[in-house]
Order: C-alpha cells, then structure tokens, then sequence
C-alpha cells in the first residue's frame, strides 16, 4: 500500500490544505453576509445568453465527445443548444451545472441528462432507463415515452413525461416533482424519501412501496398500493398546487384536479428508534 | 365561561416551542419523535414569494421556483436555519433577520438566503471545486 505520507507530488487538494485538516469532532463554519452582493449563478459557471442560439450535430460523435462539445459551447456565451441526431446515444447532457436552454431533435438512450443542476431541456422524443437521474435543480420536457426509473433519485427540479413511463418512476427520489401526463408502470415511487409525483393516468401494482416521505398525486386507476403507502385527504392547497405544476408541464390544464387521489407515507417502516427488534415487529 | 377557555387554549399554543408537533401514536409507543421537526411536504405559497426569488427564478430561466419548492425554514441548535443540500450542511438565519411567524414567509427568507449563500464566493463548494475541478 502506498504511503501517502511520502508521496511527493502533491495533488491541488492536498496543497490547499484539504487532506491534512482535522474535520472530525467539530463544526465547520463559514461566514457570509447576504448583503454582499447579487449573484444569480453558482460561482465559476458560465454566463450564457438564451438568445445566442446554436446547432450540434452528434450523428458522428461519441457521447462523452457530444458532452464536452455542449461545455464548449456554454463556455463561449451560448444559451440556447439545439442537438440534431442524438439517435439514442446513452448518457447524453449529463452533468450540466449551468443554466441552459438545450433542446435534443430526437430520442435519447439509457441515462440522459443524469446528474444535472440548472438547466432547461426538452426532448423531442423518447427516452430510454433512467432519464434525469440526480437531477439537482432544472426542466426537463420529454415529448414522447419514458423507460424504467424515469427520475431516479432525483433531489429537485421538475422531470415531465408527456406520454407514459415504465416501472420504478421516482425510485428513492429526495425531492423534486415528476410530472407524467400517461400511465405509469410498478413501483411507482418506491423508497421515494422526499418530493412529488403527479400521474394524471393509470398506475401499475405497489404504488409508493417503502416510500418513507412524500406525496403522490393519481389521475386514473391504481393497481395496488405498496407496503406503508396510504391515502391522504386532498386539500386546496395541494388542488392548487396541482393546477399551477400542469400549467408549467404544458399538460393536462384541462384536468380535474379536485379528483386526483393523494398518497402519502404511512411511516410504519420508520426505523430511525430505540425500539429493539422484536418491539419493532409488535409496533408494525 | 366560553370567553375564559378560549383565552386559556390560545396561551398554551403560544408556550409550544418552535418545531416541535403533536406526538403520534406510534411516537407515543417508541417514546421518541420520528422525522423531521417541520413539515418538508409544505408546499409553496406563489403570493409569498420576494422580489429577490422572482429575479432569480426569471434570471435562470424557470417558470417556477423549481427546486425551491423543497427548501424549508428548519432549525439547527434551536436556531432558525435553512440545509444546504450543497455543503451538507445547515446555515443558521443571522439574528439580525427578524422571522415572521407565518411558516410561509419564514420559507420564503430560507430560500432567499439558500441562493444568496450558494452564489456566495465564500461557499464550501468553491474551495472544492478549485480543488477537484476535472473539467
């Protein structure tokens, strides 16, 4: 095993002082002043203008290639990114920390826009497993079909599906909103821990299994409910809510909100106590 | 007789501390409160919302406040705070701010100073960046 102690090359972090500090057993703190000045954008990110307008054509490009070329293009002012022949490539638009108005003329494969934090896509397509997982903040628009876990583990922004999505939608999502304007398929919203999904069709078997936090909103028909997932009264609020959210996901304006089933966590599989495990299974 | 319960109720709701609800049955049964100390399921009042967020939700392009819409006026040590989800951490509000009451406001300053803290040349994740920047 390597020592690092006499490791003589030091890397940028270990220069700066990020490995030798002792974190443990106390609280970092950072001081700032919320007067110190206006800015809209993360530190070190590009500042890109909606109406420079630009194409990529990634027929002839591999998607880590494609990646970087859409980097380029933010890092010379560019706002608005039109990307012709994505032909199901996977893992196109990932991790993309900016604000971006990208739009892909076709369908996308497995893990698209994963990881991102800020922008504004639409796809005129389809999209495969997957689509926007740990998305931070942002739009994403889907035109056509989703695959499996559409918004996986998802933290924020709002993920909108126009047409139906597999199995898993929403698997273990932290926060954020799903918006599907079709059917969703099984285990919609299992081991969901924060956020909101809204399926204005029909939803498969086990609807919100394990899910520990959050709200589901169903148009249509439920197949089955998951273990610990209840329903909950719908109040104005949520209503609302709801029709402000299908306004900005250009979908569904018309739709009854008042009839929309709500379900919530029902906190049974709670386990965050000092219950021994035998008193575990008596409480549940 | 009516005029005195009344009185008595709206003292006993004052002395409540902040963030602390009524047990569940289940909390009752372990003896411990389970979750979080606010309602992270509130969702957002579009009146409420400040001049500041309203910038910002133009600047980034949004119709919205997007991710927001999941920030929520905690409280850390007792203090008001909001988390950044960014430094994993909590940013306590300056006692300078004064709250208002209403959990809708307070929601509104939280994410006002959320943004305000990861713009912020001073945020952790700059020194971070600086360091693990690949590309």
């Amino acid at each position: 095993m390597a020592n690092l102690k006499t490791t003589e090359n030091k890397t940028k972090s270990q220069s700066m002082g990020m490995h030798s500090e002792v974190l443990t057993g106390r609280t970092q703190q950072k001081f700032f002043n919320p007067d110190e000045g206006e800015n809209l954008y993360y530190f070190g990110t590009y500042d890109v203008d909606f109406n420079k307008r630009t194409e990529l054509d990634v027929k002839e490009m591999t998607a880590a290639d494609a990646n970087k070329e859409i980097d380029n293009l933010m890092s010379q002012g560019f706002g608005t990114i039109v990307i012709k022949n994505p032909q199901g490539k996977h893992s196109l638009g990932v991790g993309i920390l900016n604000k971006l108005n990208l739009i892909f003329e076709g369908s996308l494969g497995y893990f698209g826009m994963g990881s991102c934090d800020g922008p504004t896509v639409r796809i005129n397509g389809r999209v495969g497993w997957s689509c926007a997982e740990n998305l931070m903040a942002g739009k994403v628009v889907i035109e056509k079909n989703a695959g499996s876990c559409f918004g996986a583990a998802i933290r924020g922004g709002d993920l909108i599906c126009k047409g139906s999505v597999g199995a898993r939608t929403g698997i273990d999502m932290k926060g954020g909103t799903i918006i599907v304007g079709g059917d969703a398929g099984a285990f919609t919203g299992f081991m969901m821990q924060r956020g909101r999904i809204i399926i204005l069709g029909d939803v498969g078997i086990n609807l919100g299994d394990s899910m520990y936090d959050g709200t589901i909103f169903i148009g249509g028909k439920i197949g089955s409910f998951g273990s610990d997932a209840i329903p909950a009264d719908l109040t104005d609020t949520d209503q609302d809510w709801l029709k402000r959210k299908l306004k900005v996901a250009e979908i569904g304006e018309k739709f009854d909100v008042s009839k929309m089933t709500k379900i919530v966590a029902g906190k049974k599989l709670w386990n965050y106590d000092n219950l021994e495990p035998h008193e575990k299974k008596g409480a549940i | 007789m009516d005029k005195k319960k009344t009185k008595t109720k709206i003292k006993k709701e004052k002395k409540l501390k902040l963030g602390t609800f009524k047990e569940t049955a289940r909390e009752k049964l372990i003896g411990q409160h389970i979750g979080y100390r606010y309602d992270v399921n509130l969702l957002p009042d579009y009146k409420k919302i400040t001049p500041f967020l309203k910038k910002y939700v133009e600047a980034m392009g949004w119709d919205d406040l997007n991710w927001l819409e999941d920030v929520h006026m905690g409280y850390e040590e007792d203090r008001p705070a909001v988390f950044c989800r960014n430094a994993n951490g909590w940013v306590t509000i300056p006692k300078s701010i004064k709250l208002p009451n209403n959990q809708q406001d307070r929601d509104m300053i939280a994410r006002e100073l959320l943004v305000k803290f990861q713009m912020s040349k001073k945020h952790p994740l700059v020194d971070l960046k600086k360091a693990y920047l690949k590309f």
